[in-house]
């Protein structure tokens, strides 16, 4: 009965689509749908960072520079059994004299909770521009180096990693 | 008041001038990320190295800062050019005063 009831509400005034408060039934449902997608958002938020975060990361340590691909070389596993210990080699194509030399490299995980990972200073008495280290990845995602030249320079590598499972926290 | 253990250096101890040597250095620290849980629930508190830095007769040659996605006892692999005998030193500081260091000579022939 009351079910019939609540038919005829939406009914009577269903030439305009309103129902009993005169509220348009196609915006509210757009509205309900759109604070619905936006909690999600907020609970998911604080677990991975977002593609957008590595990109405001980027800005914050290199401004608006441009950042060419090439020259540097990002040897990862394509499969990590464990991501708390990812190995990590960056090489960057140097001739690390007084005049060319790589004087910082830094890598970024797009996905980590924090998507600065390091951030390391060379310099021409490093003789070559290769460094290692072992990180940790949340999850399975991509891990750009950044390497930035004497001359001012940027320059990256991306590699893709899959992730099996993670206990760091990230 | 630091968990901060033992630093190893691995490097060759001695080099020909101008020669580019490798130097492996590996810290024993948790790296705890700040954003793990304990047992009951609870925040553990962050507890990592901030800096890393290795100095070749006073001058530095490689400076790491570091953040909660480096491994537990951070582990790093970086090259010198053997100009001159003398000794490198490392430091490792994280964020609760813990302060390690390791220092390592090499000889340089001509």
């Amino acid at each position: 009965m009351s079910r019939k009831r609540g038919n005829s509400a939406l009914e009577l005034t269903k030439h305009g689509i309103h129902d009993i408060h005169g509220i348009h039934v196609a915006s509210r449902r757009r509205a309900l749908q759109a604070l619905a997608a936006g909690a999600c958002f907020l609970i998911a938020r604080p677990a991975t960072a977002t593609p957008d975060e590595l990109t405001a990361a980027l800005r914050e340590t290199f401004g608006e520079r441009s950042i060419t691909r090439g020259r540097v070389k990002l040897e990862i596993p394509r499969v990590a059994e464990n991501g708390s210990v990812v190995p990590v080699t960056v090489s960057v194509d140097s001739p690390m004299t007084q005049q060319d030399y790589v004087s910082g490299i830094h890598l970024f995980a797009e996905k980590n909770h924090l998507p600065r990972i390091l951030e390391m200073q060379l310099g021409p008495y490093n003789g070559k521009a290769v460094v290692s280290t072992r990180v940790r990845m949340a999850t399975s995602q991509q891990l750009t180096a950044v390497a930035v030249l004497s001359d001012g320079s940027l320059w990256s590598a991306a590699a893709d990693i899959e992730v099996v499972t993670s206990e760091c926290g990230l | 008041m630091s968990r901060m253990g033992a630093a190893r250096v691995r490097m060759p101890p001695s080099a020909k001038r101008g020669e580019v040597v490798e130097i492996r250095t590996l810290v024993q620290h948790p790296m705890e990320s700040g954003f793990r849980l304990d047992n009951t629930g609870k925040e553990i508190a962050r507890h990592i190295i901030e800096s890393f830095d290795c100095t070749y007769n006073g001058r530095e040659i490689f400076r790491a800062k570091l953040h909660p996605a480096v491994s537990t006892n951070p582990f790093f692999t970086f090259y010198a050019v053997a100009s001159e005998s003398g000794e490198f030193v490392f430091t490792w500081k994280d964020d609760q005063g813990g302060v390690a260091t390791a220092t390592q000579s090499l000889v340089v022939n001509t």
